[in-house]
């Protein structure tokens, strides 16, 4: 009986990893790897010549960077800066409503009733189809007929229908309404079981003390929700990065309305004329390189503090009593 | 004593116009998010001349069988075609996704080998890579072995689903004691079989959870059906939906508001059903586009 605990189970672990692990070499790696490869190669047409390092392996990179003849940036900076506008004016009120909104629902003294009914309302649009959400907003802000035209103009607001969908102001506008109003409810439901773990007595505490509402939220709720809130920044980041569906679909994916994301760049380059599967390879390098680094601000910002402290005592302990052995 | 009572009441008096406020807010914010959808729902059974003369109305029009005659009599947006394909596709994944994730975060949870931690990391290293960064070696690589309009293209990448694999293992770490392993072991029982009739009954809630992310996910997916998918007969429903963007439904407001209600309706129903799950999903694992 004692036998069996001496059963190696370790290659178990591996065997069960193996699915997982193949998966990633074929689906993931591998595509990287060639996409890698292709920025630096002559792979461009509608049928590509056979694979060819270029003259010089960087052109597709520098090409990416070159003003454009106008003296303009180029085009692919210009999707950077579109998409950035697009991620920050949507985050700031995405992140501020769903503060506020989990600070009112966790509030201890003012029980707010039909919570449950608030959160599964304010959650709904995420899970829409991005695809319909945008063609929906498409058709509500429709020229010169459409429903927000229509309240608008009953409404004396506007004298005559405005023609949303043809002004980078507005086009723009919209998108970031949209994905705030897709993802405020997500962000919420996130900071609401934040605020949830923390210890009920540090509020009463606080309360004792005389403090109030907002001193409790600035000096308790804010620093304990934080590193939920920097992970939220974070991965609201990435996902931002590659914002595809919505302005392509709501607007096109136009660079003149300032609608042109990376990833549509980045798709636009290689699928329509004169299919740069070489240059949009490169801007999927870049776009690689700015994730690897929030990714690596992820990883920081969520490590457990006192886990590496203890890691890092175990290993050093480790070591003494490994020199200490030697010694003897 | 005096002093103190209108302090009191002065609080609660407080207090009630905090809480007005916040339902006036809550209220405001519940209409945005229900109105488009109404707007929707409703004019799908409105004529285009109605929608024309007026494009809100919470009144339902009658013309919903003839929108639906127009919406067939042109070809190309195939709701049926769309639900097929998505089905197929979204239900694979979902299968796959929440039994391998299942096994992999088992492999790390449960036995200690050499590359484990660093395997552990490479997974928390490419859970946050979105599918534009490796669209382009993808695509060319499905284009040179003949691949692209295959579903399986869509389906098997689905068995290496890092955040999957790192919600589990969190859920494992919670709910699993190696005892229950120990002792199915001393019985004789192998380690896969061990697996499948011991551990994963354990860990059905987690995998509810994730099933349901794992499918709608999948079924709102549209950049990488776009771009493998050429042929109309396997276009999913995304994809579908776009085609309502094109010309010959620009002046057929009607249609357009019944083919997006086709594919949103599906959604809410899901959603009216599940959303208890789905809320307590996003608050566990936070899980973010």
């Amino acid at each position: 009986m004692k036998r069996r605990k001496l059963v190696n189970y370790s290659k178990y672990g591996y065997l069960f990893a193996i699915p997982f692990i193949l998966a990633f070499l074929i689906f993931t790696l591998y595509p990287i790897c060639y996409t890698i490869l292709i920025a630096f190669t002559n792979q461009e047409g509608v049928i590509p010549p056979k694979i060819k390092l270029l003259k010089d392996p960087l052109s597709c990179f520098k090409y990416l960077f070159k003003k454009r003849n106008s003296g303009k940036i180029s085009y692919f900076l210009d999707s950077l800066i579109a998409t950035a506008k697009i991620w920050i004016v949507n985050f700031i009120p995405q992140l501020g409503l769903a503060l506020l909104l989990s600070a009112w629902f966790t509030d201890n003294r003012v029980k707010v009733k039909a919570q449950g009914f608030y959160k599964v309302v304010f959650y709904l649009p995420n899970i829409i189809t991005a695809a319909t959400v945008a063609i929906l907003f498409r058709t509500l802000f429709g020229y010169p007929i459409g429903p927000v035209n229509d309240i608008l103009t009953s409404l004396k607001i506007l004298k005559t229908p405005y023609y949303f969908l043809n002004k980078p102001k507005s086009t723009r506008a919209i998108i970031e309404f949209i994905q705030c109003w897709q993802w405020y409810g997500s962000t919420m439901i996130t900071l609401i079981a934040a605020v949830i773990g923390i210890n009920p007595e540090i509020f009463e505490a606080a309360e004792i003390d005389g403090a109030n509402r907002w001193r409790k939220f600035w000096n308790i709720t804010l620093p304990s929700v934080r590193p939920i809130m920097l992970f939220t920044l974070v991965t609201s980041m990435i996902g931002g990065l590659s914002m595809f569906d919505i302005p392509l679909l709501f607007a096109e994916g136009r660079q003149d309305l300032g609608a042109q994301t990376v990833a549509i760049y980045i798709y636009n380059t290689s699928f329509k004329q004169p299919y740069k599967y070489n240059r949009s390879a490169a801007a999927s390098i870049v776009l690689f390189l700015i994730i690897i680094a929030l990714s690596v601000a992820l990883f920081y910002v969520m490590r457990d503090k006192d886990a590496a402290k203890l890691e890092k005592m175990r290993k050093a302990e480790l070591k003494r009593a490994k020199a200490l052995g030697r010694g003897v | 004593m005096a002093s103190n009572q209108v302090a009191l009441h002065s609080k609660t008096k407080s207090d009630i116009a905090f809480k007005t406020t916040i339902y006036i807010v809550c209220t405001i914010l519940a209409i945005l998010s229900l109105f488009p959808f109404v707007v929707m729902l409703v004019n799908a059974t409105r004529s285009t001349a109605q929608i024309q003369a007026h494009a809100v109305s919470l009144i339902p029009g009658s013309s919903l069988s003839k929108n639906i005659k127009i919406l067939s009599t042109k070809k190309t947006f195939q709701p049926l075609v769309g639900m097929k394909n998505s089905l197929i596709i979204s239900a694979s994944t979902t299968i796959l996704t929440v039994y391998f994730a299942s096994l992999t975060a088992y492999a790390i949870f449960a036995y200690d080998w050499k590359l484990k931690k660093a395997f552990f990391g490479l997974i928390m290293g490419i859970m946050m890579l979105p599918g534009t960064v490796t669209m382009i070696g993808f695509y060319r690589a499905c284009y040179q072995f003949h691949l692209t309009d295959n579903k399986l293209m869509l389906i098997l990448p689905a068995i290496a689903a890092p955040m999957t694999v790192f919600f589990m293992k969190q859920y494992l770490e919670g709910a699993l004691s190696m005892d229950i392993v120990e002792s199915a072991r001393i019985d004789g029982a192998g380690e896969f079989r061990t697996f499948n009739s011991i551990v994963l009954p354990i860990m059905k809630p987690a995998m509810a959870t994730q099933a349901i992310f794992a499918f709608v996910g999948s079924w709102n997916n549209y950049f990488m059906p776009r771009i493998l998918m050429n042929k109309q007969k396997n276009y999913t429903m995304p994809i579908m939906v776009a085609l309502l963007n094109g010309d010959i439904y620009k002046t057929e407001f009607g249609c357009i508001y019944l083919g997006l209600s086709m594919t949103a309706l599906p959604l809410i129903i899901i959603y009216l059903f599940l959303s208890k799950y789905i809320v307590s999903g996003v608050a566990l694992g936070s899980v973010k586009g």
